[in-house]
């Protein structure tokens, strides 16, 4: 199958961004952010739609419009309440606004398709150089923040303390986010960034307790799962993202599940631990 | 020199004043219980000397300095009230996060870090609890991680922020059986905060008390008096001593504990 222009540029691109979103996403659920990935995505479809709408090209009008819309979300204060709700609200509106660009452009129906469910096997050259660069741009600024991230994440009022500008990072992780989901959406389209970015670092979380581990983890079944999706579609004609997001919710099922048995043999000293926490 | 000196301070938070021109000076070594009734500032008084919160009038002085952010000397145990607990990151790696945490770069521990993080753990005796999961861990076993992170980097003196609350009686007293042995062994200066009293009574060196924006820093017997409590709630408040415990009350009904606490468990005098 690797005879294929489009097959060698979909492996390509699949390669660069089961990296880059499954390391991203490994922070993410560690920040417990993941519903901000998923709106920045849909933020994405109306910078992509808007792109196509003035004639330029949508990888650009969507990482354009992701970051601005993770910076903004990251420049909120953490504490205000109900920050669900105001998420979703500005998701529903980024599609909304999304659909009537598409409105205008009548003849783009397989560019919508495309948009929201990914297509990776019509990836060209000149788009998996793009993802090449955005995506190491993203991880070198991931790389950079990486360790008062994780501090912040971790334990916000001591980072505080300590000198941790948490609005900043807030900020700067969300722009990262932004980036890798804006890549994504090329492989899996805006609606199903959720499996490759969060999938595969919420399966690692539950198999590992380790950081380093979990990161490697997270990075190795993002692949597998991307590389099994391309090459599923290939021999079955079925949808790579149907394929991805499948592998993505098998994974996390028998991670989570290989999790519980897990915890059922270290059973007793949980019992203990709870019947404490009743009797405080 | 003193740990923590407050000359004349008045601290503001959103507009509110919180403590008006309070003077107090907390000694090197001592062990500082605060004590006062929700919103009386205790948090803010730690930000406070964490350099967090500007003093809007008076002065503060941290080991004779001003407060300053990521001031090495000073370990701080912050509730927790993040999503930490839930994790399912092992406590090592949690109690990791704060080397050179302020610092950008990659998460990547020297063997001197990673020495220092053990000696930490061992001091609060948590080295095979930090190989679970945090959300494998109990109420108590948190905090001793907690204790531990704080400690990493040797810092001179311990602020912790309402490290009992949602413990049962007997993880309080080990709470405070271990902060005060760590204290032993390091000779560092603790303030520690509490909605209670009790479990700190055999090894507090004076007491902090705050209320109604003023501040009363004694021995227990001094400051724990009718007197001195009815000032600082702004209306009666009785002292009854029985059993080597103490109830503060007022009218009929005990305030000393948190509301965590049932009101059924109030006459504690069953407790021996």
């Amino acid at each position: 199958m690797f005879h294929y222009d489009f097959m060698q540029n979909a492996f390509a691109a699949g390669t660069i961004v089961a990296v880059v979103s499954s390391l991203v996403g490994y922070f993410l659920v560690l920040r417990r952010q993941t519903f901000a990935g998923h709106a920045l995505a849909h933020a994405g479809f109306t910078g992509a739609t808007g792109a196509v709408l003035v004639g330029a090209s949508p990888i650009w009008g969507m990482a354009l419009m992701t970051v601005a819309a993770g910076i903004g979300m990251g420049a909120q204060n953490e504490r205000i309440a109900h920050r669900d709700v105001a998420i979703g609200i500005v998701l529903a509106f980024a599609l909304g606004l999304g659909l009537l660009f598409l409105h205008f452009f009548t003849s783009y129906a397989t560019e919508a398709t495309a948009l929201l469910f990914g297509n990776v096997l019509a990836v060209d050259a000149t788009t998996v150089w793009t993802l090449l660069a955005l995506g190491l741009a993203s991880l070198t600024l991931l790389a950079g923040i990486s360790r008062p991230l994780i501090f912040a994440s971790l334990q916000p009022e001591l980072a505080e303390a300590k000198g941790v500008p948490l609005r900043l990072y807030s900020m700067l992780f969300l722009a990262i986010v932004a980036l890798a989901t804006a890549e994504c959406a090329q492989i899996v389209g805006v609606l199903l960034v959720f499996a490759l970015m969060v999938g595969p670092a919420a399966a690692a979380q539950a198999l590992t307790t380790k950081l380093t581990s979990g990161l490697l983890l997270a990075c190795l079944l993002g692949l597998l799962e991307t590389w099994a999706g391309i090459t599923f579609a290939f021999y079955t004609d079925w949808p790579t993202s149907f394929w991805i997001a499948s592998l993505s919710a098998a994974i996390y099922a028998i991670a989570t599940l290989s999790q519980g048995q897990a915890s059922r043999v270290i059973g007793p000293r949980r019992a203990v631990a709870t019947h404490t926490n009743l009797s405080a | 020199m003193s740990a923590v000196q407050f000359h004349n301070v008045t601290l503001e938070l959103g507009g509110r004043t919180v403590i008006s021109n309070v003077s107090v000076s907390i000694a090197a070594g001592e062990f500082v219980g605060m004590l006062g009734p929700n919103g009386a500032g205790k948090t803010t008084l730690m930000r406070a000397i964490l350099g967090l919160v500007p003093a809007a009038q008076g002065t503060i002085l941290v080991l004779g300095r001003p407060p300053a952010r990521g001031n090495p000397v000073i370990g701080y145990v912050p509730q927790l009230r993040s999503n930490a607990g839930a994790l399912r990151l092992s406590g090592w790696d949690f109690v990791a996060a704060v080397i050179d945490g302020h610092r950008p770069g990659l998460p990547l521990l020297s063997k001197n870090a990673r020495a220092a993080v053990d000696r930490a753990l061992d001091l609060v005796r948590a080295r095979d609890l930090a190989a679970r999961p945090l959300s494998e861990t109990s109420g108590g076993e948190r905090q001793r991680l907690l204790i531990a992170q704080a400690l990493v980097g040797s810092p001179r003196m311990l602020l912790l922020d309402e490290p009992l609350t949602n413990l049962d009686p007997h993880h309080q007293q080990a709470i405070v059986n271990l902060v005060r042995s760590v204290q032993a062994e390091l000779g560092i200066t603790i303030l520690f905060s509490s909605h209670e009293l009790n479990p700190l009574l055999g090894v507090l060196d004076r007491v902090l008390y705050l209320g109604s924006r003023q501040a009363a820093l004694g021995p227990v017997d001094e400051v724990i008096t009718s007197p001195i409590l009815s000032r600082l709630y702004g209306s009666k408040i009785e002292v009854i001593r029985a059993r080597g415990h103490i109830f503060i009350v007022s009218g009929s009904h005990e305030i000393e504990h948190g509301p965590h606490r049932h009101p059924e468990a109030a006459p504690s005098f069953q407790r021996t």
